[in-house]
């Protein structure tokens, strides 16, 4: 057993390293040979002609055969294993940074218009952040709480925004009355959805939800009189102050205010308005874990037969989660409506559902802070890296394998009860029921 | 034995109760009275059918043909054959065991009997609503649905693990915290699938006390599909056996064993042999 | 009715070059029971290695058509069965036994990873290739209309069922086929029992990219273009065909395949383009509705 904090690889010779290297590069030359050393490009005639790029392929093949030779030489052959316990000093700290994580973000949060007023760039990222991150905690509810893998999410997401922006556009309804409305509208999309998946285990359960999504995007694509088709709905009303318009009038937010106007008064508003959603999100999911219907989810998500005999109404309360879940979605849909003031069905595709349960899945089901974190590092991450466009997908997409290799649960995957008698023990991820998937584990 | 504080009552009467799956004939025409107050063991040989029975007793399979009548101490009759699903669990009031043990294992053991109690508790927090806006109603249902539970875990042992994953808990733990885990839906009728399964013999005895002591102090009617001989013997007051789906004797446990049809089915001998060996054994 | 008859064939084409997508998702699940996000992906990476291979061959000086096909055929099927393998032996292998969805969103990160990485290598736009497959043959003719099938469409739906059947003689009579059945019924009690369980996954995942890269072959001389996106959109409709059919199921991943493509190619013929794939998934989710499990998929029934 290697002590721990040491770094002793297990044995391996030079020799055997340069194999499993040579392999490795081998290997690379074959998946790399045709789709980089080859380049394939329409040429003056129109018709496709191909060209070398031999010396992009060597790199490649190198750096396979440089990192599969160092990989060898530390980790040895096995699985990778980091040294032996990490040292003793690692856990307790981890425990006193987690209870100061939350409150401490949350006080980031509140600031972060404060620090960076004139930073239009960070407050616009900042709102991107939150919405995901209620979007995180929306969806955390259906997959992380009542284990219903749900491929589709976007399709509420799309409801709240398309509701509200054609409740805004041809009714004139301020905000306020506009949100609940999108939020129940899309609720109602909750319940539509769960009614044909009642009876579906697993992950024939996951491919009607993402159906679902497509339909929902392909009747936004094309109903082109209703929703204005791939081009969208526009002019769509920006949020006022509670009536008060952030413009340049007397009669504007800065005027009565005795404020100089800048139009970041309407950003900031924008911010507060997506970190209230998102505190709205979180309390009402950490009050529903406490009742009934809540810790319902839970069970069905640890065993659903066992639930049914308890005399629990399965159904509803698979309804219930998908709807409450949606209307979440909804809501933050609403609020992506009024900040774009422009919405087309290109921001509804797969990949946002995909994105959104990735960051689910990476923060660790049923942990709000996780998935917080985790939105956190993947937007920000992401859009940091705007300027290197296809390469910053490859990296993402390689992210979450890596991601999921080293932490299969999650960032945060233990289970805080909801009620205890002495003492709160969390419990670890590995007892913790998982979204159902094909048969059920006794 | 002791005489069952009952009145004689039947409490779930099973009417040429047949199950099919395709061609294979689980369950046939099987017909008898569980009474009131009284504990029913239904044994028989692997296979037999007897966890098919539980299924659509608890409203888990569908009968093919039969009935299955429930007769509540003060809520009339209930027809088990068209209660599907939940609702027998929770308008019947029937609760059941797993043979292979279903506990809410990343649940601690208090939350899974909180569970249990998800229906009163729902009324309680006015389906939500109210508990929400925390209102007065909820929490003290909630402090009374923590009280059963705490009196259950009492009963059964298991007050020192209250906050300890359900999944963590030792085998035997496991299948009381079940038992406790039913007892908390208030049940009339409680169905036990082989409660007692790799219990040792120390375990045993402590689940003979447990189910007596639901017997008498609660008046609950239990129905017991069991392999372990001892608990059979010494606590049921009426005995059930099943054989490829068929009730093949039925009568007290003194009655049973000596059954020589109940000994060749565990033996396994052909029928033309029982009464050989029935004259041989000196019946 | 002539009409009829030709949307049929279109329908058939479509659906045999989905059902050849499906397979490869249904034997991944039936085996290791994970929804292969990537396996659209590795058609679309078949795809692209046939074209640049045979823009190779023929920038070498094979001009012969049938001869270039043949090569371009084995060395896209090789290759792209080499993509299989690495895709599972690094993202999946790992996490085999942990966490259920840990698998899915691995699978997601491949499928995102291998559309840019083709992105990037080869460029954003559409690759258009002249018609290799040329000539058609007149099946029935009427005033208005003629039926015809091409010869594309021919070796298109002749090499599906040769493949099908092939594929289906391999899983019910040889070594293989006895062990990746073993494996789909109880994982543990295979290995238990000497079968190399990881030796057979791995070749689950490489026949199944092999059969997906020959769908890229029949996509890429039936449409004439092919774009790194087409991995996506078509991985979803053989993974919707797949689960129609019975997930876990071979003829099911056929069948399911060509129900799609015969949904697709009618709802656009007779009633609107733009809503062929609302149909499709439309009628999956009626579908599994009355039957669960998909129309041929084994019942599951679950122990109480």
């Amino acid at each position: 057993m290697p002590d721990k904090a040491s770094h002793t690889a297990p044995s391996i010779s030079v020799a055997d390293a340069l194999k499993d290297a040579a392999l490795a590069a081998l290997v690379a030359f074959g998946l790399f040979f045709l789709l980089i050393g080859l380049r394939s490009a329409q040429g003056p005639t129109g018709a496709l002609e191909v060209s070398t790029r031999f010396t992009d392929l060597a790199m490649v093949v190198g750096a396979v055969f440089a990192g599969a030779f160092g990989r060898a030489m530390i980790f040895g052959r096995g699985p990778i294993r980091f040294g032996g316990e990490m040292p003793s000093w690692v856990a307790p700290t981890l425990a006193v940074a987690g209870r100061f994580a939350t409150p401490a973000l949350l006080i980031f949060a509140l600031l972060v218009p404060v620090l960076f007023f004139q930073n239009r760039y960070i407050l616009d990222l900042g709102i991107l952040v939150l919405t995901y991150v209620m979007l995180g905690w929306g969806l955390n509810i259906v997959v992380g709480l009542a284990g219903l893998l749900d491929l589709g999410y976007v399709a509420f997401y799309a409801v709240g925004a398309y509701s509200y922006a054609l409740l805004a556009t041809n009714f004139e309804l301020s905000f306020w009355i506009c949100l609940p409305l999108a939020g129940i509208l899309a609720a109602f999309a909750g319940v539509l959805l769960g009614f044909p998946v009642l009876r579906l285990r697993g992950d024939y359960l996951a491919i009607v939800t993402l159906a679902f999504g497509e339909i929902v995007r392909l009747v936004l694509l094309n109903w082109q009189s209703v929703t204005g088709g791939p081009n969208g709905i526009s002019s769509i009303p920006r949020p006022s102050f509670f009536g008060l318009p952030f413009n340049n009038e007397d009669g504007g937010f800065a005027a009565t205010f005795g404020l100089e106007f800048s139009s970041t008064h309407r950003i900031v508003f924008l911010f507060y308005l997506i970190l209230a959603l998102a505190l709205i999100t979180n309390w009402a999911t950490l009050r529903l874990r406490r009742l009934p219907v809540g810790r319902a989810w839970e069970a069905m998500r640890e065993d659903e037969i066992a639930c049914r005999s308890l005399g629990i109404n399965t159904t509803t309360t698979k309804l219930t989660a998908f709807a409450i879940g949606a209307m979440f979605g909804g809501f933050a849909g609403s609020f992506f409506a009024t900040r774009q003031g422009f919405i087309s069905p290109e921001s509804f595709n797969f990949g946002e559902s995909a994105l959104i349960l990735a960051i689910v899945v990476l923060g660790g089901m049923g942990s709000q802070l996780g998935v917080a974190v985790a939105a956190l590092v993947m937007i920000a991450g992401f859009e940091l890296f705007r300027e290197f466009q296809a390469y910053r997908m490859v990296v993402f997409g390689l992210a979450m394998v890596l991601i999921m290799i080293w932490r299969p649960r999650g960032l945060i995957s233990t289970r805080e009860p909801s009620l205890y008698l002495g003492e709160k023990k969390i419990i670890p991820a590995s007892l913790v029921g998982e979204a159902r998937s094909g048969g059920s584990g006794s | 034995m002791t005489a069952p504080m009952t009145d004689d009552a039947p409490i779930l009467i099973v009417d040429h109760l047949s199950m099919r799956f395709g061609g294979l004939i689980a369950v046939d025409d099987l017909s008898f009275v569980a009474k009131r107050g009284h504990i029913t063991a239904l044994i028989g040989p692997n296979g037999a059918g007897k966890t098919t029975v539980f299924n659509c007793i608890t409203g888990f399979y569908k009968p093919t043909t039969g009935l299955m009548r429930l007769a509540h101490p003060d809520r009339g009759v209930y027809y088990l054959e068209r209660l599907l699903n939940f609702r027998v669990a929770k308008l019947a009031r029937v609760a059941r065991t797993f043979q292979n043990i279903r506990l809410f294992a990343g649940m601690t053991v208090l939350e899974n009997l909180v569970v249990a109690q998800h229906n009163t508790l729902m009324v309680a927090s006015g389906f939500t609503f109210a508990g929400l806006l925390g209102l007065r109603t909820y929490r003290k249902a909630e402090n009374a649905a923590v009280d059963k539970a705490r009196y259950w875990l009492e009963r059964t042992n298991l007050l020192a693990r209250a906050d300890d994953a359900a999944g963590s808990l030792a085998y035997g733990e496991q299948r009381r915290l079940e038992i406790a885990r039913a007892m908390c839906t208030d049940p009339v009728l409680l169905c036990l699938d082989e409660p007692a399964a790799g219990l040792n013999a120390h375990e045993s005895a402590e689940l003979n006390e447990l189910l007596k002591f639901i017997q008498r102090e609660h008046h609950i009617s239990i129905l017991l599909i069991e392999h372990d001989m001892s608990v059979v013997m010494q606590i049921s007051d009426h005995v059930v056996v099943l054989d490829y789906g068929v009730k093949i004797a039925d009568g007290t446990p003194d009655e049973i064993r000596n059954d020589p049809k109940v000994i060749a089915a565990y033996l396994g001998v052909e029928d033309e042999e029982v009464e050989k060996v029935g004259a041989e054994v000196g019946l | 009715m002539e009409y009829f008859v030709q949307q049929l064939i279109i329908g058939v084409t479509h659906g045999s070059i989905y059902g050849l997508i499906a397979i490869g998702y249904t034997m991944v699940y039936g085996i290791i029971g994970m929804i292969n996000f990537a396996h659209g992906d590795i058609f679309m990476v078949g795809g692209f290695i046939a074209m640049i291979a045979f823009l190779a061959l023929v920038a070498i000086g094979v001009t012969a058509i049938p001869l270039a096909l043949f090569l371009v055929l084995l060395i896209a099927m090789a290759l792209t069965a080499l993509y299989g393998w690495t895709v599972e032996r690094f993202a999946y292998r790992p996490l085999r036994h942990s966490f259920r969805l840990a698998p899915l969103i691995s699978a997601i990160g491949m499928s995102i990873l291998l559309t840019n990485y083709v992105q990037i290598a080869q460029g954003a736009r559409v690759k258009p290739l002249p018609p290799l497959v040329t000539g058609d043959h007149i099946l029935m003719s009427s005033e208005a209309f003629n039926v015809q099938i091409s010869n594309i469409q021919i070796i298109v739906i002749a090499t599906t069922f040769v493949l099908m059947a092939g594929f289906s003689w391999l899983v019910a009579r040889t070594r293989l086929g006895r062990d990746m059945r073993a494996c789909e019924q109880d994982l543990k009690m295979a290995s238990l029992l000497g079968v190399d369980v990881d030796r057979t996954i791995s070749l689950t995942f490489v026949i199944g990219a092999a059969l997906a890269s020959v769908a890229g072959i029949m996509y890429l001389l039936y449409y004439g273009v092919i774009d790194f996106y087409i991995g996506f959109v078509a991985g979803i409709k053989a993974f919707t065909a797949a689960v129609l059919g019975g997930i876990g199921s071979l003829p099911g991943a056929m069948l399911g395949g060509l129900l799609i493509g015969l949904i697709e190619t009618f709802w656009s013929a007779y009633f609107s383009v733009e809503y062929k794939d609302v149909a499709a998934f439309s009628i999956l989710i009626v579908a599994l509705i009355f039957l669960p499990t998909g129309i041929l998929g084994r019942p599951e029934v679950e122990k109480v």
